[in-house]
């Protein structure tokens, strides 16, 4: 029942690239809840060499999203199987940043990264929704005209709602459907056929990633995705 | 060579290995890297079909033997071009290198190219080494892996200074082709090895050399494509996107290859089975059958015999200079393999 409520926090953690939950994508190998509140997380990735900078904002974030259940008093956060677990556990620990935690290693905090990659998926999930609307025989003029208010609800509208709202693009019923991720400008009619490549590319790109990421999980750890 | 249904295949395998990482070849006090890379690697053949996997035994000791028979007997390929991958901070005599590589060349005439490699860290002694390789072995290639760590350095890019010099080196001592690693996995820390920015950079100063860019920065093949669409000399390596997709993820492997049709063009791509990951035998049957699965895809460029030839075989071959015998070559209509034509940019839907 508790381990539940964990999994509830845990499944609003994602990986930053491949914008999936990190529960939906198998990454949490065991989530436990002690009477007294003591949280126990233990996270692992497809490979031993996966990229230090996205394991430290999933440990992290995984870290902060526990610490808010109600009921949590202390919470641990472990990465397995990892050639940098030690610093990345270490650091989230201590609530170091990533920067002091690879000290003489690391230049950039992660916020660029996690922006960059938002970006990407705001461009995939523009292409998600935008496809069933040129398949019903919209143009670019007509994509180029509509607003968010205007697209017929669904999951994907939601979702790209929701992550133009964390970077800080409209995401009002009145904003332009479609926008450059960086600037937040509207696309106008004449950008719209490559915009609309790009969108759909990124999409790809992400699902074949998240294809790969998956079926090394799968090898390394003989599991299903959860 | 290969044959299906009365067209016959020049293969060229332009990303292949010989490697050696059993327990005894780790280097004191990096056993977990080593064990760690070479598991990575193993995982990966699991992406294959489940008839053609090894023993993690097998994976990291296979032999000449196996070699010569999985690539040439069984596997259709008719040169194959080593790529080293050095790795000497974990693996005492090295992973996969130049002179292992070239000592099993020499034993088979004609069956391979011996590519070297360089690391700019290396500075003169580094140079000296590359002109002596390349006299040595006749290099007309290298790989570059700029995530290698190197006495605590944790990556390089090809803008480096450093880095241009080498590249100096590569037009005056005749290499031509330039493949670097920009794929999956694997550590740097604010070096991110799967940026492909640097090699934009190197292939607008270096327009006489031939960037291949293996594995064609999967996972983030956008930054790849925007990239190669404006660089004449920028080639999409398909290691890993045959061997990692097209039986493990047939969809997916249908748009990645749309994508590059359509951003890099039949032209500028070229086949490496990433061997003893994956043996080319079913990449190359498999591909050679393979179309886009249904009219979802039907916006992407098509995929004929010719596109399959170029892809195989006939692209590399033109990189490096390979006689290809008359019956495996294309009809005039069909068009230049490798040619070095700009992308064509989008056109209106």
């Amino acid at each position: 029942m508790s381990t539940r409520t964990l999994l509830d926090a845990l499944g609003e953690v994602r990986d930053p690239e491949l914008d999936e939950p990190i529960t939906v994508l198998g990454f949490v190998a065991s989530a436990s809840l002690s009477p007294d509140g003591d949280a126990a997380v233990h996270l692992r990735l497809p490979t031993y060499f996966c990229a230090p900078n996205f394991a430290y904002l999933m440990v992290a974030d995984a870290y902060d999203a526990v610490s808010t259940v109600d009921g949590v008093r202390r919470a641990e956060v472990v990465l397995d199987d990892h050639f940098a677990a030690d610093a990345i556990n270490e650091g989230v620990a201590a609530r170091a940043g990533f920067v002091a935690s690879f000290e003489g290693e690391a230049v950039d905090e992660l916020d660029n990264l996690r922006v960059n990659f938002l970006r990407k998926a705001v461009l995939a999930g523009t292409d998600l929704v935008c496809r069933p609307l040129v398949e019903a025989g919209k143009s670019p003029a007509d994509l180029a005209a509509l607003t968010l208010g205007e697209v017929p609800w669904s999951p994907a509208l939601d979702r790209l709602r929701r992550r133009r709202t964390e970077l800080g693009l409209p995401a009002g019923d009145a904003a332009p459907l479609l926008v450059d991720p960086a600037s937040g400008a509207a696309v106008g009619d004449a950008a719209v056929p490559l915009h609309l490549r790009k969108a759909r590319l990124t999409r790809t790109s992400l699902d074949a990633n998240t294809g790969i990421c998956r079926g090394m999980l799968r090898h390394r750890y003989g599991v299903e995705d959860q | 060579m290969y044959e299906k249904d009365g067209e016959k295949y020049f293969i060229v395998d332009s990303h292949m290995h010989y490697w050696q990482a059993g327990p005894e070849t780790w280097v004191p006090g990096a056993e977990n890297y080593a064990k760690g890379w070479i598991e990575c690697f193993h995982a990966y053949q699991g992406l294959g079909p489940p008839a053609t996997h090894w023993s993690i035994e097998k994976f990291m000791s296979y032999t000449e033997d196996d070699l010569m028979k999985d690539v040439f007997q069984d596997g259709y390929v008719d040169v194959a071009v080593f790529q080293p991958t050095y790795l000497t901070e974990w693996y005492k005599d090295g992973f996969n290198t130049t002179e292992r590589n070239a000592a099993l060349g020499e034993k088979h005439p004609g069956k391979f190219i011996a590519n070297t490699r360089w690391d700019p860290r290396e500075g003169e002694d580094g140079l000296k080494k590359l002109a002596e390789n390349v006299e040595r072995y006749g290099s007309k290639g290298v790989k570059l892996y700029t995530a290698e760590w190197r006495e605590g350095s944790r990556g390089w890019t090809l803008k480096d200074p450093a880095a241009y010099k080498y590249l100096e080196a590569c037009q005056e001592l005749g290499i031509k082709n330039i493949h670097v690693h920009k794929g999956p996995t694997i550590w740097p820390l604010d070096k991110d090895a799967f940026d492909v920015s640097d090699i934009d950079h190197a292939a607008t100063d270096f327009p006489e050399l031939n960037f291949i860019v293996e594995h064609v920065g999967l996972p983030r093949i956008e930054d790849f494509c925007f990239m190669a669409t404006q660089e004449p000399n920028v080639y999409a390596g398909l290691s890993v996107v045959i061997g990692g997709l097209m039986h493990a993820r047939p969809k997916f492997f249908a748009k990645v290859m749309g994508e590059l049709l359509f951003w890099v063009g039949e032209d500028k791509m070229t086949f490496g089975s990433d061997y003893g990951i994956w043996e080319p035998k079913w990449q190359i049957e498999g591909f050679v059958d393979w179309d886009y699965p249904s009219d979802e895809f039907s916006d992407y460029p098509r995929v004929t015999t010719a596109t399959k030839k170029k892809i195989l075989g006939l692209n590399a071959a033109k990189l490096y200079g390979i006689d290809v015998p008359a019956e495996y070559q294309l009809p005039a209509a069909a068009g230049t393999p490798a040619a070095r034509e700009d992308a064509a940019l989008v056109e209106s839907q």
